[in-house]
C-alpha cells in the first residue's frame, strides 16, 4: 500500500537521521566524560551500533510510504530504505570490524565512531535527496566525515598524505558537482529532481546543450565519488593509506551513496533524455571495468589490488546504468548489497591478519595460509570467488542481473565486454586463492588476536554472500519493489 | 522418491558430516566419503531400472520454483541421454576415491572437494532450468581447480589456473547466451523462463542461432575438448592426482559432448547443419593429431591425456553425423571413454605409486613380475583400442556406420585414427609390459592388492557387459535420440546439405516469422 501524503514538514521522515546524528553527540560526549575513568573505549562501540540497530528499526517502520517531506525536497520511499539499509548495514560491519583494529592502530578515540555516524547520515541524505541541493548537501556531510577519517592515524605519513590527496581532488569533484547543479538549475530554473523532469518533458526531451553540459559536470562529481575512471586517480593511494577499516567503509559506502544518487538523479531528472547521457555512461563503464581489471592484475598489495577491483565493480554497476531500465536498476540495488558483503568481508580478512602498523598486507604474506587458518582462508576463498563472479555466490547472482539488463536494453556489446572483464578479474582474485592453498607459507603466522566482533562481522559477511547467492529471491524481489518511485 | 534431488545433495550432506570429523582420523574420513559415494551409487541405480525405455519425455522430474521474479525454477529431469551419464559419474566417484586413499596431505579437504564436485558433475546432467545449469557447470570449477592446484604435481599452479580461466571464458559466453534465449523467449511467449524444454519451441532466425550457437558452442568445444583449445587438457592431466585426471576424463570432459547434445542440436538446429563441416574438420583433426601426439609421448600420463583428444574428436564426429547410429554411437563412446580412459589414468596411478615415475623408459618387462595387473592393463588396452567384444569396439563402430552413411570422406579420415589407436596404444603396452626387465627397480614390484582390484574389476565387467551386450544400453538411448533427430530434423533448413536420413518426411521449412534480438525492448520488466 502506497500512500502519498504531501507536507511541508515531516520530522518522521527523518528519524533515522537524527537517531544516527543523536547517537553521534552521545558518543562524543561519552568519551569526554568518561574517558579519564576508563581506559578501554569498548562501549562507545557497542553504543554506536545501538544507534544503527535504532535507525534500521525506523527505517523498517517506514517500508511501504512514500513520502516527500520538507517541500519535497527530501524523499522517504522504498529506494531509499533500501539504501538506508545498506548504509546502515555498511556501518554496522565496519564497526565491527574496526573495534580491535583501532585499538592495536592505538587510534582508538571516540570521534571515530563518531564520525562513522555522521558520515552514514551524510549517505542516507544523498539516497533521500529528492532535489540536487539536498543530495549536494549529504555529499558534502559524506565526504568531509571521511575525509577525516582517512588520515586518522595522525602519526601517520602515508595516513595523512592520502587524506590530503582525497580531500584535495574531492573538494575539486564536489566543486564540479555544484557548477554542474547550478548549470542545471540555470537551464531549467528547478532544482527538484521532478521539476527537473517537467520541464524536460516540457520542451519534449530537449538536448540544450547548456543542459548536457550541466549533465556532465554532475557525472564528473559522482563518478569521483564512485571511483570510475577516469576519475578513479585518487582511489590505490587513498585506499593504502588509510586505516584498513576506514578503507572498507570508503569502498561500500560511498559508492553505494554515489549509485544512489547517480541513479536517483538521472531516472528521475534526466530520465526521458537517457539517449544523451547513456553514450556517455557507456564509455565510462568500459573504461571503469576495463582499467580496473588489468592494472588490479599487476599489484601485490592486498589493500591496492582491492582497491582497482573496487573501481571494476563501480564499471559492472555503471552498466546497469547504461542499461537505464528497472532490471538495472534493481540489480545494482542487489549488486551493491552483495557487495557490501564480499567486500567488507574481504577486508575484515585482511585486517584480522595484518599487524600493527599494516604490516603483512602484501599478497605474498599469505601464502599458506589454507593451512595455517583453514576457516579464514575459506571465507577469503568465498569472497573472492563472489567477487570474481562464479556461482553459487552472491557476486554471480549480481552479475547476471547486471548483464541480463544491458542484454535487455540490446546493449549486447557491453555485456560481452563486462564478461570479458570478469575472465580477467578471475585472474587476480583466484591468485589470492593460489597464494593461499598452494604456496608454502614465507613468514610465521603470529597467534591471531582476534575479536568476537570481527569475528561476527566475517560470518555475518558469509552468511550474506551465500545467502544473496543460493537463495536470492528476497532481495531480488524488495530491490524489485524498491525502485518504483523513481520515475 | 526424489532420486536425482538426493543423488546430487546426497555428497553436500556427506560434506557437512565429514567437515565435523576431526581432520587426524585420516581413516575415517576416507571410509566416509567412500560409504557416502557407494551410496550413492546405489541410489542412482533404479534410475536404470525404472526407466521408461519407450519414452522420450524427461524422467523422473522435479521442479519447484527457486528465483520467481526471474522465472528461475529448480527443474530437473533425465532422459535417455543424461541417463549413463549420471549413472558413469555415481560410478566412478567411488572408484575414484578408492584410488585417492593414498593421499595424506589435507585429506580432509580433499575428500570435501571430490564430493562437492560429485554433485556439481550430477547437477550439470540433471539440470532442465538454463540458470541451473550454468550454476552447477561453475560449480564443478572450484573443486576440480583445488584437486589440480593442491594435490597435483610439480606444475600444479599453472595447470590449476589455466584450467579455471580456460573453461571460464569459455563459459561466459554461453552465460550471455543463455541470457539472450531468455528474452528470446519473452519475446516470443511473453514468458519469463529459464526452461530448457520451453527454449526447444522456440523458432530463432539463422542468424540468431548462428552467434548463439557460437556461444554454447565454445564453452563445449573448450570443455570437450576440440582442436584447438585442447591446450589446457594436457596440463591439468598430467599434474591432476589419479583421481583428478580419472573425474577429469571420465566426466568433466562429458559434459562438453553433452552440451552439444543436450543445448547445441536441438536449440539451433539450423546453425548446427550449417556448422557441420566446421566441427567435423576440427574433430578429424583432434583424431589424427591426437593420436599422432600421443605417439611420441615419452611419459605415460600425458600419453593418455592426448589420447582422450582423439577419443573425443570420434564422439564429435558421432554426434555431427547426425542420425541415430553416429549420436547413440557418441553417446556410448562418452561411456567407454569414461571407463577406459578412466581406467587407463587409475592404472598409471598404480605404477606410479609402485615406481614414482611415469616415464615408459623406465618401465619393461612387467608382465613377468606383476602378471595380473598387466593382464587388467591389456584389457583396458584393448578396449581403449575398440577391441570387438569390448566396449569402445561398439561405439566407434557405430560412430563410423554413422559417419559412413552421412559423409564418406570423413569417415575414411576418421577411421585411419582408429589405426593410429592401435598403433600408440600397443606400441606403448609393448615397451611398458613386455621384454626383459631393464631396471633393477621393476624387479621387486608388488601385483595388485585387494584395494586395486576393487577398483578396477567393476570397470572391467562393465568393459565386457557394453562390449558383449551392448544393447541394454543403447535401446535406453533410442527414444530420446530419435527425439533429438526429430527436433534437429523438424526445424533445419531443408536446404542442409545433410541427409538425415532417418525421417526425412519431417524436413519441412517453417513459415513462422523470424524474432531477432537485439531490438529495443518495449515490455518494461
Amino acid at each position: 500500500m502506497v500512500n502519498t501524503t504531501i507536507m511541508t514538514f515531516n520530522i518522521l521522515s527523518i528519524l533515522p537521521i537524527l537517531v544516527l546524528a543523536g547517537f553521534g553527540m552521545i558518543v562524543l560526549v561519552t568519551d569526554i566524560v568518561s574517558s579519564r575513568k576508563f581506559g578501554d573505549k569498548n562501549y562507545l562501540a557497542y553504543i554506536s551500533l545501538l544507534g544503527i540497530i535504532i535507525a534500521a528499526i525506523f527505517s523498517r517502520s517506514s517500508v511501504g510510504t512514500a513520502l516527500f517531506s520538507f517541500s519535497e525536497s527530501f524523499a522517504i520511499d522504498n529506494y531509499s530504505l533500501f539504501f538506508n539499509f545498506i548504509f546502515l548495514l555498511s556501518t554496522g560491519l565496519t564497526i565491527l570490524i574496526s573495534h580491535s583494529y583501532i585499538k592495536r592502530e592505538e587510534i582508538n578515540h571516540g570521534e571515530y565512531y563518531a564520525l562513522l555516524l555522521f558520515s552514514t547520515i551524510g549517505m542516507m541524505l544523498m539516497a533521500s535527496g529528492a532535489d540536487l541541493l539536498n543530495i549536494y548537501i549529504g555529499l558534502e556531510v559524506m565526504s568531509i566525515s571521511i575525509y577525516i577519517l582517512t588520515g586518522f592515524k595522525r602519526s601517520k605519513l602515508i595516513s595523512n598524505e592520502a587524506s590530503l590527496k582525497y580531500f584535495l581532488l574531492g573538494a575539486f569533484a564536489t566543486g564540479f558537482l555544484l557548477y554542474g547543479i547550478s548549470i542545471v538549475y540555470g537551464t531549467t530554473g528547478a532544482i527538484n529532481l521532478k521539476q527537473i523532469a517537467c520541464f524536460i518533458a516540457g520542451k519534449g526531451g530537449s538536448s540544450d546543450p547548456l543542459l548536457l553540459m550541466g549533465m556532465g559536470l554532475i557525472i564528473i562529481g559522482l563518478g569521483f565519488k564512485v571511483a570510475s575512471v577516469p576519475f578513479h586517480a585518487w582511489v590505490p593511494d587513498v585506499y593504502e593509506g588509510a586505516p584498513t577499516a576506514i578503507t572498507a567503509f570508503m569502498s561500500v559506502g560511498p559508492k553505494a551513496a554515489g549509485f544512489a544518487a547517480f541513479l536517483r538523479i538521472f531516472m528521475t531528472a534526466f530520465g526521458s533524455t537517457h539517449y544523451e547521457w547513456q553514450k556517455i555512461i557507456f564509455i565510462l563503464a568500459v573504461l571503469t571495468m576495463t582499467i580496473g581489471n588489468v592494472v588490479a592484475i599487476a599489484q601485490t598489495n592486498i589493500k591496492r589490488m582491492l582497491a582497482y577491483s573496487s573501481i571494476a565493480h563501480a564499471g559492472y554497476l555503471l552498466i546497469a546504468l547504461v542499461a537505464a531500465n528497472n532490471m538495472g536498476v534493481s540489480g545494482t540495488l542487489f549488486y551493491i548489497m552483495a557487495y557490501v558483503f564480499m567486500n567488507i568481508g574481504a577486508f575484515a580478512v585482511v585486517i584480522v591478519l595484518s599487524q600493527k602498523g599494516d604490516e603483512f598486507i602484501q599478497i605474498n604474506d599469505y601464502a599458506g595460509l589454507g593451512y595455517k587458518h583453514p576457516l579464514l582462508a575459506i571465507a577469503m576463498t568465498l569472497f573472492m570467488l563472489s567477487m570474481a563472479g562464479i556461482p553459487p555466490m552472491a557476486g554471480f547472482v549480481g552479475k547476471f542481473y547486471i548483464f541480463s539488463a544491458a542484454m535487455k536494453s540490446g546493449y549486447v556489446g557491453l555485456a560481452v565486454i563486462g564478461v570479458i572483464n570478469s575472465v580477467i578479474s578471475v585472474y587476480y582474485y583466484l591468485r589470492i586463492t593460489v597464494i593461499m592453498y598452494m604456496k608454502e607459507p614465507t613468514r610465521d603466522f603470529q597467534p591471531l588476536t582476534i575479536s568476537p566482533l570481527i569475528v561476527a562481522a566475517i560470518v555475518i559477511s558469509v552468511i550474506g554472500t551465500l545467502q544473496l547467492g543460493i537463495f536470492p529471491s528476497k532481495v531480488m524481489e524488495i530491490a524489485q519493489h524498491s525502485i518504483l518511485t523513481l520515475k | 522418491m526424489p532420486i536425482l534431488s538426493l543423488i546430487t545433495f546426497l555428497p553436500i550432506v556427506g560434506v557437512i558430516f565429514i567437515l565435523s570429523i576431526d581432520s587426524k582420523k585420516q581413516e575415517l574420513i576416507r571410509i566416509t566419503s567412500l560409504l557416502v559415494s557407494i551410496v550413492v551409487f546405489f541410489i542412482s541405480l533404479p534410475l536404470y531400472f525404472n526407466f521408461d525405455s519407450h519414452a522420450y519425455e524427461m524422467q523422473f522430474v522435479e521442479k519447484l520454483p527457486w528465483i520467481p521474479s526471474f522465472g528461475i525454477n529448480y527443474y530437473v529431469g533425465i532422459d535417455g541421454v543424461s541417463l549413463f551419464l549420471i549413472l558413469l559419474t555415481t560410478f566412478i566417484t567411488p572408484l575414484s576415491i578408492l584410488a585417492s586413499w593414498h593421499i595424506t596431505k589435507s585429506i580432509k579437504e580433499y575428500m570435501i572437494a571430490m564430493l562437492v564436485l560429485e554433485t556439481g558433475m550430477i547437477g550439470v546432467f540433471i539440470s532442465l532450468d538454463l540458470f541451473l545449469f550454468y550454476v552447477f557447470w561453475e560449480l564443478m570449477l572450484i573443486p576440480m581447480y583445488l584437486l589440480i592446484g593442491i594435490w597435483g604435481g610439480p606444475r600444479r599452479i599453472y595447470a590449476a589456473v589455466k584450467f579455471f580461466i580456460y573453461t571460464m571464458a569459455g563459459s561466459v559466453f554461453m552465460l550471455l547466451a543463455i541470457i539472450a534465449l531468455y528474452f528470446l523467449n519473452f519475446r516470443a511467449t511473453g514468458e519469463y523462463t529459464f526452461n530448457l524444454l520451453e527454449y526447444y519451441r522456440l523458432d530463432i532466425s539463422f542468424a540468431v542461432q548462428f552467434w548463439l550457437f557460437l556461444a554454447f558452442a565454445l564453452a563445449f568445444a573448450i570443455k570437450v575438448p576440440m582442436f584447438p583449445f585442447h591446450t589446457w587438457l594436457p596440463d591439468a592431466h598430467v599434474e591432476a592426482p589419479t583421481a583428478g585426471s580419472v573425474i577429469l576424463a571420465g566426466v568433466l570432459l562429458k559434459m562438453g559432448t553433452y552440451g552439444f547434445v543436450r543445448f547445441c542440436l536441438p536449440l539451433f538446429p539450423e546453425a548446427s547443419h550449417a556448422f557441420i563441416p566446421v566441427i567435423s574438420w576440427m574433430a578429424i583433426v583432434g583424431i589424427i593429431y591426437g593420436a599422432l601426439v600421443s605417439m611420441v609421448q615419452e611419459d605415460l600420463k600425458k600419453l593418455v591425456a592426448y589420447s582422450s583428444v582423439s577419443h573425443l574428436g570420434f564422439v564429435m564426429l558421432g554426434i555431427f553425423a547426425f542420425n541415430i547410429q553416429g549420436i547413440e554411437g557418441g553417446i556410448t563412446q562418452m561411456i567407454n571413454h569414461g571407463l577406459s580412459t578412466g581406467a587407463l589414468f587409475l592404472i598409471v596411478g598404480m605404477l606410479y605409486e609402485r615406481r614414482h615415475t611415469r616415464m615408459i623408459a623406465d618401465f619393461g618387462g612387467l608382465t613377468r613380475q606383476i602378471p595380473v595387473f598387466a593382464t587388467f592393463f591389456m584389457i583396458v588396452t584393448l578396449s581403449s583400442i575398440g577391441l570387438p567384444g569390448l566396449n569402445g569396439f561398439v561405439g566407434e563402430f557405430l560412430i563410423l556406420v554413422g559417419v559412413f552413411k552421412s559423409r564418406i570422406l570423413y569417415a575414411s579420415l576418421a577411421t585411419s585414427g582408429i589405426i593410429l589407436a592401435a598403433v600408440y596404444m600397443l606400441w606403448m603396452f609393448q615397451r611398458v609390459m613386455f621384454h626383459e626387465i631393464t631396471h633393477e627397480e621393476n624387479k621387486t614390484l608388488k601385483d595388485m592388492n585387494k584395494r586395486e582390484w576393487a577398483i578396477l574389476l567393476p570397470i572391467v565387467l562393465m568393459i565386457f557387459w557394453i562390449g558383449i551386450y551392448p544393447n541394454s544400453f543403447l535401446r535406453k538411448m533410442d527414444a530420446s535420440v530419435n527425439h533429438l533427430l526429430k527436433q534437429v530434423g523438424n526445424k533445419a533448413n531443408v536446404a542442409s546439405n545433410v541427409r538425415v536420413q532417418n525421417k526425412p518426411e519431417q524436413l519441412q521449412e517453417d513459415a513462422t516469422p523470424k524474432i531477432d534480438i537485439v531490438t529495443e525492448t518495449k515490455t518494461e520488466w
